[in-house]
């Protein structure tokens, strides 16, 4: 017999005359404490993720990319990958269309292995859209898709996310329900809660582990 | 010399201990490495308590978890199944092993097949299991660790001291000396700029390897999704960056549906290290599709047994396999706390340790784990599933006892500590304290030759005052008291 009909075999036989535990499943419990009123949501996303580092600012839909030149300037950050068919991407293209001085835009636009060596050591920073974000663990939402691939994320040392203050939701519940989660799953999905960290030397809190060293979120207080 | 640099604190392969007893006397022994896990486990019991300021929301929360667990173990074999329709119709391609010899040829076959030389290890205590990493080396293939914690007990050929956090047992100064003697940089203990050598040294090796280990979370039934937590990115970057990925998991991490990670997501972090959410929540449903820029081209999970289907043959012990892998019994035990993670001697140390080790290795391996407790109750409380530690720890000294011709086969290496002499003074015992004439025949000679019992007995001597028999038994004096009133 295969492994599988052996350990299938060994279960069965040991829940032989039992009858499944039914689904009591508590939706007030994971939904209730973690309930928002619309103007906290921003609020309680911004105290949790720059609890852990995370850089915010507020800014407009109108205004972000001037404010996203000011950022890449004051950190001398010599160039920006960037999802070149994705609003965002297209958005900050046309913003440093035919202006000198303005970092490098690097477009993620073909395989990873075609230039792997490249994304590794000589991209520092990258701008990635969000899906939304959930206000009761401080997390953004991210899906990565063709035009936005997920290692952009992860890979350049500064990520910049942009995020939409209307899709601050309350809970990861809500997230799974509202968009039907369970119904069709991404390649990868993630939650991201800040720069990425670790504690695994005498616990000391240490930041820029082995993703971003930092995360700067621009939220969209008008779309 | 100076505290500080001294590096090794308990080496498994080479300690040379035979038994818990022997290891937990030197670590009893040795004041630095206490000082290591009583300052980490007080901190992490801080940031537990404060993530669950609410009482009652935790309480409610943990008799949900432990509901959800309940529930998908009621129907594993079905769930188990789901998870392989919906995983192989997303691409992934699903592998079963009854034991780790099994689960280690399916990763080389996979190696192999590639031509791969090299293998970047996102955490998983299902690869500890497995040794994947002495397995692959014998092969000629490198396998690395990447998170923070397990490189460093790697590169001084150590075993994880916790479960969460691997180097708990070092500080910062012996790690600082590791770092310089094995990847010759200066000495620094500055934090920040250790964990930079460490990210530099395997950035490059992200970069290289062919494949990518991880292990999981929680692997959802309803929708084929794997889903793992992690604060550093090598979780991420190990399951995304080379062109393969290999997850291995035990059989009992499956859910029944999405939502079901909602509450065990909250329980896990919170319980763990106190975080309401870990920096990463990382989903990983399906290889890369055909029109994606990245991801890897092959998605392979291993689903291990390695004595699960032993402790999910017995409607108390499954509940074992309720865990979730938060580390909090460890963090809570005052046992653990004193004597540290390598004492057990294997690779789940702490509460969770002493009850499941001896399905995967058998008893007879580990027959102090279950005594190995002061039974006093603080793993079962915190458990976020509600395993109830302290009640299978005292099972398990049942098993642990069992006659050799006891009808009942519960578990491997059963009876381990049987003794016959044992056997029969507990039949003398209980045939003395059922029997009044024999209990007040024993009563009299015990009060009447008192003088007679040793002053010296072993341990107990060491610390307190000999017992002795009163002159009079109370039963007499009770007796005496009745007939003078009357």
């Amino acid at each position: 017999m295969s492994a599988k009909a052996n350990i299938l075999a060994k279960l069965k036989k040991s829940l032989e005359g039992t009858t499944p535990i039914v689904d009591d499943y508590d939706v007030s419990l994971v939904t209730q404490p973690w309930s928002y009123a619309p103007e906290q949501r921003i609020a309680r996303l911004r105290q949790l993720m720059e609890a852990v580092h995370t850089e915010i600012h507020l800014t407009t839909d109108a205004g972000w990319p001037t404010l996203l030149e000011q950022l890449l300037h004051d950190r001398q950050l010599p160039s920006l990958l960037i999802a070149p068919t994705t609003p965002y991407g297209q958005r900050f293209t046309a913003h440093c269309a035919g202006r000198e001085g303005l970092p490098t835009l690097k477009a993620y636009d073909r395989p990873v292995e075609d230039w792997k060596d490249e994304l590794f050591n000589d991209t520092p920073a990258s701008l990635t859209g969000t899906l939304g974000a959930i206000a009761s663990t401080g997390s953004l939402i991210m899906w990565p898709t063709r035009e936005e691939p997920r290692l952009m994320s992860l890979v350049p040392p500064v990520h910049f996310a942009i995020l939409k203050a209307s899709e601050i939701h309350d809970n990861f519940y809500e997230i799974q329900q509202k968009f039907q989660w369970a119904a069709g799953m991404p390649t990868n999905a993630l939650l991201v809660s800040g720069p990425s960290k670790t504690a695994d030397i005498e616990q000391v809190l240490a930041y820029g582990a082995h993703g971003p060293k930092d995360l700067i979120l621009l939220i969209l207080e008008d779309a | 010399m100076n505290a500080e640099q001294r590096i090794p604190a308990i080496q498994i392969e080479n300690a040379g201990d035979p038994d818990f007893r022997a290891r937990a006397r030197k670590s009893l022994k040795d004041d630095q490495l206490r000082r290591n896990f009583r300052t980490a486990m007080d901190s992490l019991m801080t940031k537990r308590a404060v993530a669950f300021s609410d009482a009652d929301e935790r309480e409610r929360l943990r008799e949900m978890g432990n509901r959800i667990r309940a529930r998908a173990l009621s129907k594993l074999p079905e769930l188990l199944e789901r998870l392989e329709t919906n995983l192989t119709r997303n691409g992934v391609k699903v592998h079963w092993a009854e034991t780790v010899e099994e689960a280690n040829n399916i990763v080389l076959e996979i190696a192999r097949a590639h031509e791969a030389k090299q293998v970047i290890k996102g955490k998983s205590m299902v690869s500890e299991e497995m040794e994947m990493n002495h397995f692959l080396e014998g092969h000629g293939i490198e396998c690395l660790e990447s998170d923070m914690g397990e490189y460093i007990v790697q590169l001084d050929h150590e075993k994880p001291s916790h479960i969460i956090m691997p180097a708990i047992h070092k500080n910062a100064g012996q790690v600082a000396s590791l770092f310089h003697e094995k990847l010759g940089v200066e000495y620094t203990k500055d934090v920040d700029q250790l964990i930079q050598i460490g990210r530099r040294t395997l950035r490059q090796k992200f970069f290289e390897a062919d494949i990518g280990v991880s292990g999981v979370n929680f692997a959802v039934a309803e929708t084929g999704t794997l889903l793992l937590v992690e604060n550093e990115g090598n979780g991420r970057m190990s399951t995304g960056v080379p062109p393969v990925h290999i997850a291995v998991t035990g059989i009992e991490k499956v859910v029944e549906n999405l939502r079901d990670v909602v509450p065990l997501l909250s329980l896990l972090t919170r319980s763990a290290l106190g975080q309401p959410i870990t920096t990463y929540v990382n989903m990983i449903s399906s290889p890369r599709k055909a029109d994606e820029l990245d991801g890897p081209q092959e998605v392979h999970l291993i689903l291990l047994d390695n004595g699960r289907s032993q402790a999910f043959a017995d409607s108390e012990l499954r509940q074992t396999l309720n865990c979730i892998r938060c580390g909090a019994c460890m963090n809570h035990c005052p046992v653990y706390t004193r004597v540290g993670g390598h004492t057990y001697g294997e690779v789940y140390p702490g509460p969770i340790g002493k009850i499941i080790t001896p399905h995967m290795v058998g008893l007879d391996k580990v027959p102090d784990h279950p005594s190995a407790s002061s039974l006093c109750g603080a793993c079962g409380e915190v458990c976020p599933v509600k395993i109830p530690i302290p009640s299978i720890l005292r099972r398990l000294r049942e098993e642990n006892v069992k006659a050799p011709d006891d009808p009942q086969k519960v578990m491997r290496g059963q009876g381990s500590k049987y003794s016959r002499k044992e056997r029969l003074m507990w039949a003398g015992w209980r045939l003395l304290n059922t029997s009044p004439t024999l209990y007040r025949v024993f009563g009299f000679f015990a009060t009447r030759l008192r003088g007679l019992t040793p002053s010296n007995i072993g341990p107990w001597t060491q610390n307190h005052s000999a017992p002795k028999p009163a002159a009079r038994s109370l039963h007499e004096l009770a007796r005496e008291h009745l007939e003078g009133k009357r």
